[in-house]
Formats: structure tokens, C-alpha cells, sequence
């Protein structure tokens, strides 16, 4: 069984990948908050559409100041 | 929808389509008398009239800045209907395969309308030219929504798509000439796999270049499902096609590997390919569209990230489990037994999740057939789950192994599971898309979820009786010692089991060409609905992330 050799060593860096971006996404504080992570997939985006899309031309928002 | 291309991009996408075309010339070259060179004249034609169609618009004016202001759909768009005329083919195909296995004449004596020949075109034509471009064209508009960010290019996005089924149209292609590496859901040649693994690289960078655009602080779940789905099945595509060709002038190699060594590989691919495509995938597509036509947050949250990380730590060692009672040592089949087993734990977790987020909106689900979809699309996740787990235990599996009862459980996850959930994302998607008010038909829909819900009934129900009884058939002794039943006595007893399954296969693909119609006409009849606050928060502006905790 020879082509264990390849496949386990593939599957442990696999999973060592997974673990790297999981301790990623804990430090990123990707679950800090989960109970508004799930609601605002629903939410529509705050704001219409700002256009034209020139950023100098964009004057600031009042919710911003 | 070229002229949504800038000049920059369409010169980009003319190089590339050119170069494509030289690399099919190079084909049909090379390839002189095999099917290799038909394969290159098949590049030559795609990537051409491609060319032709870019280059006729390479001096059309640019399209306005406003472009930024909407996400961009005119890949999820074409991925959709493209997703669905598959579905259609692949169905036929099905129904043919399974009427061939009831009256075995249909063939009608041709080479290329084998079973051999047209199952692999039934089992690529549905897992990936339906189930592929539906999870390609659903994660361009997942990945845009939940990150509130438009797509980085405009090219990329095509390449995929378009690569994607360059490939598709490559191995279809290839079945009907008996071109085969005589893998299961691997069945395509060297070429066409190298092609693949370009467009998948391509497809994970513009994946990650999304995110990295994103306008909202967290990575919603389905991202992690899709991102899984994506990075799993390119590891899992190189090692298994692994292989020499005979010259570079011919569509034949041989894998790298041999024997039960050969075996193990292909099941180590064949299984998570089930994990990776046919179940993270569509778990994506689940976690964003169940909530979202719901109108209801996932009923936990928590749960849904411990079963990702849950089935990305378990699944990638359950394929050995295809190899119960064979040369395989023995502690190998049991650790894929094991692992199958823990997989229930993951499985059910988002099945449960599914269904309880359900709890408190059964009157939607009651009344809008596209809900019910993904609802009974969840039930048979978890019915096909626990069956899976069940099956990989060594006692059951030396009744199940070798008989129909394994094409049942395939079948009550692909059908149940893949499909249903799949319509039930598309129906909810594509007045989103289109900027309809609904669907051209709600009548349409409701006729499609009972064909669909009948056909996989009646499907699986068959193959379970079918399988067990061969099973029990196979190993009933008489009073001397020997089998009671020859193989003929079994294929006699099942005929009736196939007259079943291919008419609850009927029902599905009527079901099918009823979503494609309903779609068509949706996109021709139903009146445009101005946009609502469906757009990308524009990074460019005074609109940072919202933070999470405010």
C-alpha cells in the first residue's frame, strides 16, 4: 500500500492548512459575532448606491459625522 | 454583454481566446486520427466563434463608470441557463440509461450509444454540467451579496464559467468516442484535465480577490462551503489524474498508479468528490439562499461554522469505505468506516440547522414551492447522510456493495439533495437576477416540486427494493451448500424495479424542462422590477465597513 505514503501525508497538509485558516479566522475575530453575522446576510445594504462612482466627487455621508 | 466589457478586457479576452484557438489547432494537429484531433476542432469552434464574437464588438463604446455601482451578474446569468440546458441533457441521458438497463435493445446498435458510453455522459452531464455551473454561477452572486463587493474583473468571472464548460463540452464529447481514463466521475483525458486545473486556479484566486474586497467584516458561512468546495476538489483533481500519455497526439494515458493502489486513489477522489462537490457546495448554496427566502436568520449560526470545520477535518478519509472486502488492508477499510460514521455528526447538524430555521415560517414553506424545495432538499440531505453513514459500516455494506441499493442512495442525494436544492436556489436567484417581480409561473414551480418529490420517490423506493433483494438473492444457499439463485435469476427479479426508476427519472427531467421554460419565460414575459437596494456597498466612497459590533 504504497500510495498511502502519498495520500495520508496529502490529507495532513490539507487538514493543516484548514487548521491554519481556522486559527485565522479566530484571531480575525470572524466569530465574534455570530448572532448579527447570520441577520445581516438579510439586511439590505445601508444607503442607495452612491453615483457616480468618482470618490473625490462623493460628498460624505450625514450618518458619518 | 460584451459591451459591458471594457477595451482593455475585451483585448485581454481576444488574446486569450486566440490563444485557445491556437492551442486547438495545435489539437486537430497533432491529434490527426484520433479522437484527440476532434477534440481540437471542438476547441477551434468554441474558442473561435468566441473570438469572432468579442472581436466584433472590440470597437463598441466603453461602458460608463455607473458599472461600479451594481454588482456584476452577466456571468451568474448565462452560468444559470447554461446550468439549466444541462440539466436537461443530463437527465435525458439519464432516462435513456436507465430504460436501456429495462430494454436493453434502445442502443440501437450503435458505438457511441453504449451504456458504457452514455452513463458517464448521464453522471457529467448532471453533477458537472448542472450541479458545476450552478455552484459556479450561484457563488459569483453569494460571494458579491454577502461581501457587499462587486466581482474584481470582468474577465476572470467568464474565463471560469466559459472554461468550465469548454471542459464539460471536452468530456461529453470525448464519452460518445469511447475516450476514457475508465475513472468514475474522473472519466475525462490528460488534456482536459490539465484545462481544468487552470480554470480552477483562476476560479480560487478570483474567489479569494472577492473577498478581499469585501465591504463587511465577516466571511458569511456559505463563502467558507463554496471556498472548501473549490480548494478540496483541485488537490483531490491532480492526484487523482495523475498519468502519462501514450504521445502527445493522443487522447490515452495511463494513470500513474496500479492496481488496489489505483483503486484507493480513485475512491480517495471519487468519495470526497461527493464531500467536496456535491455536498459543500450545495451547502453553501444552502446557507445563503434557505435564510434569505425565508426571510429568517440560520436558526444557529454557531452550528452551521462547527459542521463546516467539522466536515472538513472528517470527510477526507471516508472514500476507502468504497472498498469494504477488498485487497485493501483491512485497517484501511475500517478507518474509512470510522470516519464515515463520525460524518453523521456534521451531516445532521446542518440538516437539523436547515429544518429548525424552518421552525416558525411552515406556512411560507406551505405556501411557496421554491422554500419547500430546500426544505425537502434538507430532509433528504439528512436522510442520504445517515444513510451513507449506515452503508459504510463492513456488515451492512457486504449486503449493499455491488447492488442497486448504493444507486438508490446516490440517487436520494442527488436527486433529493443536489437537485432539489439547486431549483429551489434557482427559482429564488433568477428574479433577483433579471430584476423580476417573481417567477413567470408559481404554478409551474408547484408542478415541478410534486414531479421532482414523486420522481425521486418512486426513483430511490425502487432501487431499495431492487438492491436488497439482489443482495439477499446473491447470497441465499440451498440445502447443498450452493447459491440458489443464478445472476440471470436476479436480473430477472429486477426488471420490474427498472420499469420504476426509469419513470420516476421521467417525472424529474419533465420537472426539469418545466424549470427551464419557466425560467425562459420569466427572463422574455415578466415585466422589469426597478432595482431595490441591491447593489455593492462602493469601497471607493465614504462607505467603510460597517463594524460588527455597532
Amino acid at each position: 500500500m504504497t500510495i498511502l505514503y502519498l495520500l495520508i501525508p496529502i490529507s495532513l497538509v490539507m487538514s493543516v492548512v484548514a487548521l491554519i485558516v481556522f486559527l485565522w479566522s479566530l484571531r480575525n475575530g470572524q466569530y465574534e459575532d455570530l448572532a448579527g453575522a447570520a441577520e445581516r446576510v438579510l439586511l439590505d445594504p445601508p444607503g442607495p448606491p452612491v453615483r457616480p462612482m468618482h470618490p473625490e466627487r462623493v460628498e460624505p455621508r450625514k450618518s458619518d459625522t | 454583454m460584451i459591451q459591458n466589457l471594457t477595451g482593455n478586457e475585451r483585448r485581454i479576452a481576444l488574446s486569450i481566446l486566440g490563444l485557445i484557438t491556437l492551442v486547438g489547432f495545435a489539437m486537430a494537429a497533432g491529434g490527426r486520427g484520433d479522437p484527440m484531433g476532434v477534440h481540437g476542432f471542438i476547441v477551434i469552434i468554441f474558442a473561435g466563434s468566441l473570438f469572432f464574437m468579442v472581436g466584433n464588438k472590440l470597437y463598441s463604446p466603453a461602458p460608463s463608470n455607473a458599472r461600479f455601482a451594481s454588482y456584476y451578474d452577466d456571468p451568474t446569468k448565462v452560468g444559470i441557463i447554461i446550468s439549466l440546458i444541462w440539466a436537461v441533457i443530463g437527465m435525458a441521458m439519464g432516462v435513456w440509461v436507465a430504460s436501456l438497463l429495462a430494454w436493453p435493445d434502445l442502443r440501437f446498435d450503435a458505438a457511441w450509444s453504449g451504456f458504457g458510453r452514455l452513463r458517464p455522459l448521464h453522471t457529467s452531464g448532471v453533477i458537472f454540467g448542472f450541479g458545476g455551473n450552478a455552484l459556479i454561477a450561484t457563488s459569483f452572486h453569494v460571494m458579491q451579496r454577502t461581501g457587499r463587493a462587486r466581482l474584481p474583473d470582468q474577465i476572470s468571472p467568464w474565463f471560469v464559467l466559459l472554461g468550465f464548460n469548454l471542459f464539460c463540452i471536452v468530456a461529453a464529447s470525448g464519452y460518445l468516442m469511447g475516450v476514457t481514463q475508465s475513472k468514475e466521475y474522473a472519466e475525462p483525458e490528460w488534456y482536459a484535465d490539465i484545462w481544468l486545473v487552470v480554470v480552477w486556479v483562476v476560479y480560487f484566486v478570483l474567489y479569494l480577490r472577492t473577498l478581499a474586497r469585501r465591504n463587511e467584516p465577516h466571511i458569511y458561512v456559505a463563502n467558507w462551503y463554496y471556498m472548501a468546495f473549490i480548494l478540496v476538489m483541485a488537490v483531490l483533481h491532480i492526484v487523482n489524474n495523475l498519468a502519462v500519455p501514450a504521445s502527445w497526439g493522443s487522447a490515452k494515458s495511463y494513470s500513474a498508479f496500479s492496481g488496489v493502489q489505483d483503486a484507493m486513489t480513485q475512491w480517495w477522489y471519487g468519495h470526497n468528490a461527493v464531500a467536496f462537490f456535491l455536498t459543500a457546495g450545495f451547502l453553501g448554496m444552502l446557507y445563503y439562499f434557505l435564510p434569505k427566502r425565508a426571510e429568517r436568520p440560520i436558526y444557529s449560526y454557531r452550528l452551521s461554522i462547527l459542521s463546516f470545520w467539522g466536515i472538513t477535518f472528517f470527510y477526507i478519509w471516508v472514500g476507502s469505505h468504497h472498498l469494504h472486502y477488498t485487497a485493501l488492508p483491512t485497517w484501511v477499510q475500517i478507518l474509512g468506516m470510522t470516519f464515515s460514521v463520525m460524518l453523521l455528526v456534521p451531516s445532521w447538524a446542518s440538516a437539523g440547522n436547515a429544518l429548525m430555521t424552518l421552525n416558525g415560517a411552515w406556512h411560507k414553506v406551505r405556501d411557496d414551492a421554491t422554500l419547500r424545495f430546500m426544505m425537502v432538499a434538507a430532509v433528504f440531505y439528512g436522510l442520504s447522510t445517515f444513510e451513507g453513514s449506515f452503508m459504510a459500516v463492513r456488515a451492512v455494506n457486504s449486503l449493499s456493495h455491488y447492488t442497486d441499493w448504493t444507486v438508490g442512495h446516490v440517487h436520494a442525494g442527488a436527486m433529493g439533495w443536489v437537485a432539489l436544492i439547486t431549483f429551489g436556489s434557482i427559482y429564488a436567484l433568477v428574479p433577483v437576477l433579471w430584476r423580476r417581480e417573481t417567477m413567470y409561473s408559481w404554478q409551474l414551480v408547484e408542478v415541478h416540486f410534486w414531479l421532482a418529490l414523486s420522481g425521486t420517490v418512486i426513483y430511490v423506493f425502487a432501487m431499495w427494493n431492487s438492491g436488497i433483494t439482489q443482495g439477499l438473492m446473491w447470497r441465499t444457499y440451498n440445502e447443498v451448500g450452493t447459491l440458489k439463485f443464478s445472476f440471470v435469476d436476479s436480473l430477472v427479479a429486477m426488471h420490474p424495479y427498472y420499469i420504476a426508476r426509469a419513470f420516476g427519472g421521467f417525472l424529474f427531467l419533465i420537472g426539469a424542462v418545466l424549470a427551464f421554460y419557466n425560467v425562459w419565460m420569466t427572463i422574455r414575459r415578466v415585466p422589469y422590477e426597478a432595482p431595490n437596494l441591491d447593489y455593492p456597498t462602493s469601497s471607493e466612497a465614504l462607505e467603510p465597513a460597517v463594524p460588527a459590533a455597532e
